[in-house]
């Protein structure tokens, strides 16, 4: 379907997270190269360590140091490897139980190819440059010759200067697309005109259109021009700048109103110009502003008409 | 306990994109094919429950919209699960037991064709140790399959078995993505293939419940719901035994799977070597008809496969094809959340 539009949309969000003092010991103790489990109740030694049992969810405190050195009890070969993983050549995903720890840690094994890489094979951790208090601190694994080492030894979890929270960026992309009813919408928006869709069951006009008629749950599908002249059914006077690009040509004050365009079931939103902010009313009619090359209208200014009594449109409040 | 029966079923065909259509657009048929089913009208239903991400199609609030599809005017009573739609059948059926209400309708959806759904549902891993790695939903997969094929459960060629009984059993099914031969392929991450990962894709599903007599009337032969639960375990993947599912196990014995026999199973198990793993955990031998839909192996429609389960259980019972089916959904990585379901025909047992 030609008229189908679609755009690429990224998703982007860096999440600020705080850590519990296991998380945090843990974390802190990568960047100082020093893996700690924790020690649950019954003398198991879990690594990654985490704040509450998984078994009988008591809370969990008594911190010990294992070894980064240890033993590959899962694995899958990557052939491909996408963005954001920690190697940018084929690798292995690893279940690894450490030296010491009773549960294993996911992570990536760097080896030369699927042949090399075993259940049992004995790996150790190849740390990262630079450290901020990660698991990506531990850049992966790699295989190494060594006996296994079953001790793990008590640790405090004490470091200077302890990492209390993390920011993990997460970025998502995606091609965007809108649907049939929203593309018209959007297609008719280029031509500077306004078209809605009419539900057949209950008449109304609903501008923009998504395509279903919330009040009768059934496809809106007769278009309907609208427009491009409306009343200002209801406004707000916008005191302080919005922090977005697409504003900062806009001097506040400035009035952001609900409009009612001529056949449309519905109100949408947009700022009124071309009159002082203190001379906005409801009842004023409008018509929209369009601008060179923009999608839609810039903005909605007076036309000079009388005002509109309420009673035509305060079914549209 | 109320006896509570799957009504009505239905579902999109599913495609690998559907640009033309909106998730309202997409979900809107299916309301209105059961709907139409039953006779009922959406002023008629008790309670709504839908189950959905928006991470999958990159879409704020899409539920909110996708609700719009319902005629939710005058408001009804209306709830949401940020998962597959088998949990909002879940919770629609503890509404009904509340005796809240007697009928719901339940539905979910899936796009998962605008963005890179093996890196979007790394997003419900645990964001301090996991996430930051990024480990696909292959890639976690494949973990699991090799650690089958470690503890000499299964190999690639009883995984890739499953996958071409999946497919044939698929071309009955008119709304399944892929069905019919399909080659093994290449390692997508070893030890899985693309013939033993899921097709991505897009589509929409929605059952009606209802109770007692209420549900006699709607439906010749309704799918009684004998037992219904659902278990989670761990989310750290290095606690788990993951050959294992106990959690699939406990939710069965709550559901009173292992009363008496199923005679089908549909398996929420979008890799083959999932399947490996449920057989186990549910006892399923050769007597019983597994996935004759094609299963997740077919279509996939991420947050609608396990109502789908349901969904295509009950339609069996509904066609009379099957007196005591089990269905199964999944959520989570490497099965961590299992939901089990026993249904039942009328006549099945006095």
């Amino acid at each position: 379907m030609p008229d189908v539009l679609s755009a690429p949309l990224v998703v982007e969000f860096p999440f600020t997270r705080s850590l519990g003092p296991v998380q945090s010991a843990f974390l802190t103790g990568l960047r100082e190269r020093t893996v700690l489990g924790v020690r649950t109740g019954d003398g198991k030694v879990l690594v990654p360590p985490v704040e509450y049992d998984p078994v009988t969810a008591e809370e969990l405190r008594e911190l010990t140091e294992v070894a980064t050195t240890g033993t590959v009890t899962a694995w899958a070969w990557n052939p491909a490897p996408r963005r954001d993983q920690p190697l940018a050549t084929p690798f292995g995903w690893v279940l690894v139980k450490l030296d010491g720890a009773d549960t294993a840690l996911l992570h990536v094994l760097d080896a030369p190819g699927p042949e090399a890489v075993n259940t049992g094979m004995r790996v150790r951790i190849r740390w990262a440059p630079q450290r901020t208090g990660a698991i990506t601190d531990i850049a992966c694994f790699e295989p190494y010759d060594g006996e296994a080492t079953a001790e793990s030894t008590p640790h405090s979890g004490e470091f200077a200067d302890p990492i209390t929270g993390i920011v993990t960026p997460a970025r998502l992309d995606y091609t965007y697309t809108p649907g049939r009813a929203q593309s018209a919408y959007l297609n008719a928006l280029a031509e500077q005109r306004i078209v809605g869709e009419r539900c057949l069951s209950c008449r109304k006009v609903y501008v923009p259109p998504r395509g279903a008629c919330p009040t009768c749950g059934v496809a809106t599908a007769e278009q309907v021009e609208v427009g491009p002249r409306g009343t200002v059914t209801t406004y707000c006077i916008v005191n302080i700048k919005a922090k977005n690009a697409m504003n900062d040509a806009i001097e506040v004050p400035y009035v952001y109103a609900h409009i009612a365009l001529d056949g449309a079931g519905l109100a949408l939103h947009g700022r009124i110009g071309g009159i002082p902010y203190d001379q906005v009313r409801m009842g004023l009619r409008v018509e929209p502003v369009w601008t060179e090359g923009g999608r839609h209208p810039d903005h909605y200014r007076p036309t000079g008409e009388p005002d509109a009594a309420y009673d035509a449109y305060k079914e549209l409040l | 306990m109320r006896d509570v029966a799957i009504v009505a079923f239905a579902q999109t065909d599913h495609r690998r994109r559907t640009d033309e259509l909106s998730e309202v657009e997409m979900v809107m048929p299916v309301l209105h094919q059961v709907l139409d089913a039953t006779g009922l009208r959406a002023r008629d239903i008790g309670f709504t429950c839908s189950g959905s991400s928006d991470y999958l199609a990159g879409r704020a609030f899409s539920f909110t919209m996708a609700l719009d599809g319902v005629g939710a005017h005058p408001p009804i009573s209306e709830s949401h699960v940020e998962m597959d739609g088998a949990w909002a059948l879940y919770e629609a059926w503890v509404k009904i037991q509340t005796g809240e209400a007697d009928t719901a309708l339940v539905y979910s959806y899936g796009k998962s064709s605008p963005g890179e759904v093996r890196d979007v549902l790394t997003r419900q891993l645990d964001p301090y140790y996991v996430g930051p790695l990024w480990p696909d939903s292959v890639a976690l997969a494949a973990l699991q399959a090799q650690a089958l094929i470690d503890a000499g459960d299964t190999d690639e060629a009883a995984l890739a078995a499953i996958a071409t009984r999946s497919r044939a059993a698929a071309a009955d099914n008119p709304h399944a993505q892929i069905a019919g031969p399909v080659p093994a392929g290449e390692y997508v991450v070893q030890p899985l293939r693309t013939g033993d990962c899921p097709p991505i894709g897009d589509g929409a599903a929605a059952v009606i419940l209802a109770a007692g007599d209420t549900a006699r009337a709607l439906c010749p032969r309704p799918a009684w719901i004998r037992g219904i639960d659902h278990r989670i375990e761990p989310h750290s993947l290095g606690v788990r035994r993951l050959t294992e599912s106990p959690s699939t196990r406990l939710a069965a014995e709550h559901a009173g799977v292992f009363e008496r026999p199923v005679d089908t199973a549909e398996l929420h198990a979008p890799f083959t070597s999932q399947e490996v793993v449920l057989r186990k955990a549910l006892g399923l031998d050769g007597s019983v008809t597994v996935n004759p839909s094609g299963g997740a192996l077919a279509a996939n429609p991420v947050m609608a496969a396990g109502l789908i389960r349901l969904g295509e259980a009950a339609a069996r019972i509904h066609r009379g094809e099957s007196d005591r089916a089990l269905a199964h959904a999944t959520s989570g990585p490497c099965l961590q959340q299992n939901l089990v379901a026993v249904l039942e025909g009328e006549s099945a047992h006095a």
